[in-house]
């Protein structure tokens, strides 16, 4: 039924509150794109069917839905029972029935189905007791994986419009925006620019037709927190889109989704028809007279498209690249109007901020930065995965308290934070607070909240050449700087990595680095050259080892590195014969084994196995003057 | 009127220009090689970098390029700094590399002291700086019949499936304005080839002159409303025309056509 008034939404709300507690208990089966990837969807249309077929519905009072992702990918399909916020993880078709008669009927727990922490080997129960989740502060996810993201009571009952309904009981649009400004929000998806500054700037363009704007392109690598939001809880991106609208003024906007998120996009249409149906979008919102409505428009397909310039020129119709721009998008900006763009993320705070009032989310944080972020956990750490912390969190607490440490127990060497042109941070930046300002002035960045951590089997040269190669594939080619100086940029890094590097490459890369920057068209032309100076400014050393001695200190160059067996441990166990792709790798059992340098490859693969440790790696140059003295 | 002061000089620049006009007014020469008279500016090749400041600004400045930065009330223009020359230099230096026999490149950049480049010298030559001035051209004409294609290093000006160009009537407006001669075309009294594609000429009935293509003149026929006889007859002879005419109404004599 349609909502018409502010009273109606109060009665909704309870209505759908009470609907749930009449329910005595819940199985919510993770359906994100990792978890279905894994087969959580004929999970949940296993509990639906034996849930039907058992009766229990009507003799335990249980319902089963699908949610969003729980951010732990990996360890899917995840299943969550209520009230005990049990966990239960890797959750197959076949262990369904189990689950139904032991855990949910007699209460107990399935021990095989839980969750070990690999840092204490212990299994825990408990949702909330489990690290990964323990330390999160969510906010911009705060539904994700509670809500049944195509059900619009369900996110009622949790909360959702609330804030939009605070808005619109009797807040101007300048107090809306006053509210974000205590907040002090600022934006989530990349450049960290106050969110109310950029709405109040928009507000008093001229004109009666402007645009709000949402940026669902994620291009950078690996990233998924907003495709996390949009899949699993679409109408808090919609709710915050809706406040922002009043607040500046516009009765029309448009959700700019990447294109390789099929899901996200029936998602949010699902939510956007749900929403027009009980008069939350479209006209006279709430009653209260304020009308705007909201589009999906898919996204070009390259991470260039998610520039604001490139996005507009997408939407309109036209070849997604970025435009030189001195005139800001509030004054002039899709279709020449007054328009504001905001990330998904920053989106998905709004409506909690105006609900819950600016000073609760400005409680968290450091003096410029404040409240929570969401940051894509990955690499080298036991626990990876989509976590939201306040900001000034350390990058210790992150990386060890809940991403449990480096695999293996491995020394640390680096955390990558901030997507494709963000930089690399050493051992000795880990206790740095994590806020906008602090990762800038350390050489990296914010961005979309990207951290890939990285052991000490990393060549940090090898990581520089691995995003100027994808940013010279996405570079939009425009001007010169980004186009031609990614390009030579890159042969410069390849000649490091292949034992061709020389003298003056490092000053080269630096010169070059520093033209682009300056002279770059946007700020993926600008900020291209991060990953190199970053990456000279705290590993310098390593690059002097690729050029002087053409040894790669990581082992990672494969042109730079050999690999040989060394007598002492070895064991003969025969371990590493397995795993070499190119059958270099000879002995008897119980034998010492040899490699031979003339078919091995240097990929690596027996030094990851090795039980013994008996593998190491020389740079190949050693090894060559060691067979040419053998030979003489 | 806007007045601002570029490498020390005072200069009333015209309201709702760019800076670049505002340098050239000033007499101070700025290097360009995306920017024409005829098309919207770009901001592509990056050339004409300055630096942008104000008094209250405490000696920070930004860098902006001139040939699409507003002329605003206030502003002190650097044209020439240490940052804008090297920016300049490495752009150049890259340009070199891209084109190292392309007359053009060469000479921008040995009067900016860069004789051979420093980077990686492009394996196959090409004359072709991307400056996207025969893309737009055929866009403002309202063809839109080449465009670029491609991203990053494999951008290049072609076509729609690098085939002969439907939209294309053999204008010749992107061979013309394109500053290294890299658009190659053909013409003859009677056809004309352009981007594989062939075209008939029209010859002008006063003066016989082969002056345009069939399909341009039918392109501009159908778009003005203007009927087709109009393009026929050859610039030279409409202007001959229009003098005559002045001439008579003048109640002089008219000169006869010239030939050309
Ligand atoms: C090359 C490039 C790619 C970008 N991609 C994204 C993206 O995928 N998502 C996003 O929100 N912002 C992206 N941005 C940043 C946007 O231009 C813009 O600053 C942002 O969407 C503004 O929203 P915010 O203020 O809420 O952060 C990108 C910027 C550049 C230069
Ligand atoms: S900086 Fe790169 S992506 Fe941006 S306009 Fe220039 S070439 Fe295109
Ligand atoms: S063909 Fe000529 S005009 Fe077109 S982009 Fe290349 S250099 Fe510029
Ligand atoms: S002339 Fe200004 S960028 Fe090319």
């Amino acid at each position: 039924m349609r909502i018409e008034s502010l009273e109606q939404f109060g009665a909704a709300v309870a209505a759908a509150r009470e609907a749930r507690s009449a329910k005595g208990r819940e199985v919510w089966v993770c359906c994100g794109t990792g978890c279905l990837a894994n087969g959580s969807k004929a999970v949940a249309d296993a509990f639906g069917a034996q849930i039907v077929s058992g009766g229990l519905a009507t003799t335990l009072g249980l319902y089963h839905k699908s949610t969003g992702c729980h951010g732990f990918c990996e360890r899917g399909p995840l299943v969550v029972i209520q009230p005990e916020g049990l966990l239960y993880t890797k959750v197959g078709v076949g262990d369904v029935p189990e689950v139904l008669e032991k855990t949910v009927g007699k209460g107990e727990v399935i021990p095989r189905l839980l969750y070990k922490d690999p840092a204490t080997k212990q299994a825990i129960a408990k949702y909330d007791d489990i690290p990964f989740y323990k330390h999160q502060i969510r906010v911009s996810m705060r539904n994700i994986g509670r809500v049944d993201p195509a059900n619009l009571d369900d996110a009622l009952a949790h909360g959702a419009y609330a804030g939009l309904a605070r808005a619109l009981s009797g807040m101007t649009p300048d107090q809306v925006i006053a509210e974000i400004e205590a907040s002090g929000l600022r934006g989530r998806g990349g450049a960290g620019f106050a969110t109310a500054r950029k709405w109040k700037s928009c507000r008093k363009a001229g004109g009666d037709r402007k645009f709000v704007l949402c940026n669902g392109d994620e291009g950078d690598p690996g990233a998924f927190k907003d495709r996390s939001i949009m899949e699993g809880d679409p109408h808090s991106v919609l709710e915050g889109m809706i406040i922002g609208a009043y607040a500046i003024g516009a009765h029309e906007g448009y959700l700019y989704v990447r294109d390789e998120y099929p899901l996200a996009v029936v998602n949010l249409q699902k939510a956007l028809a749900d929403a027009r149906q009980r008069g939350l979008l479209g006209a006279n919102i709430l009653g209260s007279g304020f009308d705007f409505d909201l589009r999906i428009s898919r996204g070009g397909g390259a991470f260039v498209c998610g520039e604001s310039s490139a996005l507009m020129r997408s939407i309109e119709g036209r070849t997604g690249e970025p435009r030189a721009k001195y005139v800001h998008a509030s004054d002039k900006g899709l279709f020449d109007l007054p328009t504001n763009l905001n990330n998904v993320e920053t989106w998905a705070d709004v409506g909690a901020i105006i609900a819950n009032g600016g000073a609760w989310f400005a409680g968290w944080g450091t003096k410029k930065s404040k409240g929570t972020k969401a940051f894509s956990l990955v690499g080298k750490v036991k626990n990876t995965g989509l976590i939201e912390l306040p900001m000034g969190t350390t990058l210790r607490h992150i990386i060890y308290d809940i991403g449990g440490g480096i695999l293996k127990d491995r020394p640390f060497k680096a955390v990558q934070t901030g997507g494709p042109s963000g930089g690399c941070l050493p051992a000795d930046r880990l206790d740095l607070p994590v806020d906008y300002e602090i990762l800038a002035d350390n050489g990296s960045m914010m961005g979309s909240g990207g951290m890939i951590v990285m052991d000490d089997r990393t060549c940090m040269v090898d990581v520089a050449k691995y995003f100027l190669k994808f940013l010279s594939e996405e570079s939009c080619g425009k001007c010169v700087p980004c186009r031609e100086g990614l390009k030579q940029m890159l042969c410069i890094f390849e000649d490091l990595c292949t034992g061709r590097g020389k003298a003056g490459d490092i000053e080269r890369s630096e010169r070059l680095g520093r033209a682009m920057q300056l002279g770059s068209l946007c700020e993926l032309g600008k900020s291209a050259a991060n990953p190199v100076l970053s990456t000279l400014r705290y590993f310098r050393a390593e690059y002097e080892s690729h050029i002087d001695l053409k040894a790669c200190p990581a082992g990672m160059c494969r042109d730079l590195t050999a690999y040989e067996i060394v007598s002492e441990p070895c064991t003969g166990c025969h371990q590493c014969v397995k795993v070499c792709p190119t059958e270099a790798i000879s002995g008897k059992a119980r034998q010492k084994h040899v490699i031979d340098p003339a078919k091995c490859i240097s990929c690596g693969a027996c030094f990851d196995v090795c039980p013994e440790d008996c593998i190491r790696f020389i740079p190949k140059k050693e090894q060559e003057a060691a067979h040419a003295h053998a030979d003489d | 009127m806007p007045t601002l002061t570029i490498d020390g000089r005072t200069v009333h620049a015209d309201h709702g220009t760019f800076l670049l006009a505002a340098c050239r007014k000033a007499g101070i020469e700025v290097p360009t090689l995306c920017e024409h008279p005829a098309v919207e500016p770009y901001g592509g090749c990056r050339l004409c970098v300055v630096d942008v400041t104000r008094p209250e600004w405490d000696g920070w400045s930004k860098m902006v390029v001139a040939c699409l930065f507003p002329v605003e009330d206030g502003i002190v223009v650097h044209t020439r700094s240490e940052r804008v020359m090297e920016t300049r230099k490495v752009v150049l230096d890259l340009l070199l590399a891209r084109c190292p026999e392309t007359p053009l490149i060469r000479d921008l950049a040995a009067a900016h002291g860069i004789v051979a480049t420093s980077f990686v010298t492009n394996p196959e030559p090409t004359d072709c700086i991307l400056c996207g001035l025969c893309t737009r051209v055929c866009d403002t004409m309202g063809m839109s019949a080449i465009s670029s294609v491609d991203r990053g290093a494999g951008r290049e000006i072609a076509p729609p499936f690098r085939a002969p160009p439907p939209a294309c009537v053999g204008c010749l407006a992107c061979a013309e304005i394109c500053p290294t001669g890299f658009i190659k075309f053909e013409t003859g009294t009677r056809k004309r080839r352009i981007w594989d594609k062939d075209f008939d000429m029209l010859r002008c009935p006063r003066c016989g002159r082969s002056h345009i293509t069939a399909a341009q003149a039918d392109f501009f026929a159908g778009r003005g409303g203007v009927p087709r006889s109009y393009f026929e007859i050859c610039d030279h002879c409409k202007r001959a025309e229009l003098a005559a005419t002045a001439m008579r109404l003048a109640g002089q004599p008219a000169t006869p056509a010239r030939q050309g």
